[in-house]
């Protein structure tokens, strides 16, 4: 089966112009927040995990033509739905007409902002020493996998140099699998602008670019 | 696609109101199956809306802007400079501070989603999420910038942060001239939220930026 992610977007052909917005503007229709809401809340039952959600959504085949906030919801269905927690029928009637799943919690009203205050650390205990070092130049991968990952298609393929180890981190590409978390060693890979477009705006100082790969998508350049 | 997602497809008009109604909807029956309290949905909102936003940042960069110390444990050990502010938790659980210089700018972006660092800048703004930043960012930002208002001068250097795991990025903008007498509550007021993402520029005293 293929897995295709609709939400790869960095380098994409876009000619629109950015549109600033102030500060306060946070939500555009009261039902907004309510999505943001439902979907933290039902996060915190442990259904699913956050990269399985980022997975939900990046796979929504309409996502171009989605709002944020529909991404959210149209998300969250799928991730009922797979789960088994609400059926079609209940979602669209918003009446219960099976029997609720067992859960491993419900976020109370009490435990919010304790929840918000602690995160959900990813950091984990190595089981390996780290493969790459500080200033060594390596290969970004050029699969395109058949699941989640966090490998942007702009940098496929492309030399890069080892800017700053960050220790293991869960591992999105088995987390969203639910192969569980599988950590691996993390970095901050830094390319020339020139090697990742091919050409650089003559006259300017260079542009350089990052991301944060994990081990495994890298090898020795 | 399931059945729900076709049958509300229909392009010519999708109101918001309909959508009020399928949010709802879903609020009510997972609440009748038990997996959510809607007493704790209002405080997330509260939260975000009231309580988490970026004048957070703001405290933390007047705060670097002001205190040599606190600046260089913000650059070597950024979550834990931050949580002495009282901040930190869900998506800011791995921050990073980054510093503009007369020679180097530096921008924020997620191409892959919208990672954001929440505890310090709330929520994402639309356009950070929007398909023409997280494409063009990577690519042409001194583009984007112009889109901001921002003239780059061709001499400084552009860094741009894909944000592809769960580090969270926190720009420290250069702090404005004529701040120098300023202190840290003043000078967080010159910072604004795209100065912390690096679309924008902090404030100057008595003036626009």
């Amino acid at each position: 089966m293929t897995y295709r992610s609709w939400a790869d977007l960095g380098g994409r052909p876009d000619g629109r112009t950015v549109q600033p917005e102030a500060e306060g503007e946070l939500f555009h229709a009261p039902w907004e927040p309510r999505v943001l809401a439902l979907t933290l809340a039902m996060g915190a039952t442990g259904l699913w995990n956050i990269d399985m959600s980022r997975s939900s959504r990046e796979t929504l085949e309409d996502y171009s033509e989605l709002s944020y906030y529909e991404i959210w919801l149209a998300g969250l269905q799928m991730l009922l739905l797979d789960s088994g927690a609400a059926s079609p029928d209940e979602i669209s009637s918003g009446r219960m007409t099976r029997p609720a799943i067992e859960v491993a919690h419900v976020l109370s009203a009490e435990a919010v902002a304790g929840v918000l205050a602690a995160g959900a650390p990813v950091s984990r205990v190595p089981d390996r020493p780290a493969r790459f070092t500080v200033g060594q130049a390596v290969r970004t991968g050029t699969d395109s996998p058949r699941h989640h990952t966090r490998l942007p298609g702009y940098a496929r393929g492309k030399q890069g140099i080892i800017e700053r180890v960050h220790g293991a981190h869960v591992f999105a590409d088995s987390n969203a699998r639910g192969l569980g978390e599988q950590p691996e060693w993390l970095y901050t890979v830094v390319f020339d602008a020139a090697d990742l477009w091919g050409s650089a705006p003559p006259g300017a100082a260079p542009t350089r670019v990052s991301i944060d790969a994990w081990e495994p998508y890298l090898a020795p350049a | 696609m399931t059945d729900h997602d076709s049958q509300d497809h229909d392009h010519a008009g999708r109101t918001p109101s309909a959508m009020e109604l399928r949010v709802r909807a879903l609020e009510t029956v997972l609440a009748e199956k038990g997996y959510i309290d809607p007493a704790a949905l209002d405080l997330l909102i509260d939260a975000y809306k009231n309580k988490i936003g970026p004048r957070n940042g703001a405290r933390v960069v007047a705060r670097a802007w002001s205190d040599p110390a606190f600046r260089r444990w913000l650059l070597g050990h950024a979550t834990a400079a931050i949580a002495s502010m009282g901040f930190g938790g869900r998506q800011g659980e791995h921050m990073i501070a980054v510093e503009n210089t007369p020679e180097l700018h530096n921008l924020v972006v997620c191409t892959l989603c919208s990672c954001y660092p929440w505890p310090i800048l709330g929520l994402p703004p639309t356009w950070y999420k929007s398909a023409p930043y997280r494409s063009r960012a990577v690519k042409d930002p001194r583009g984007v910038l112009k889109d901001f208002g921002v003239d780059l001068p061709q001499s400084t250097a552009i860094r741009v942060w894909d944000s592809t795991a769960e580090v969270r990025y926190l720009v420290i903008p250069l702090r404005p001239s004529g701040s120098e007498l300023l202190e840290e509550a003043a000078l967080a007021n010159l910072v604004t939220r795209d100065s912390m993402i690096g679309t924008g520029l902090p404030q100057t005293p008595g003036g626009a930026p």
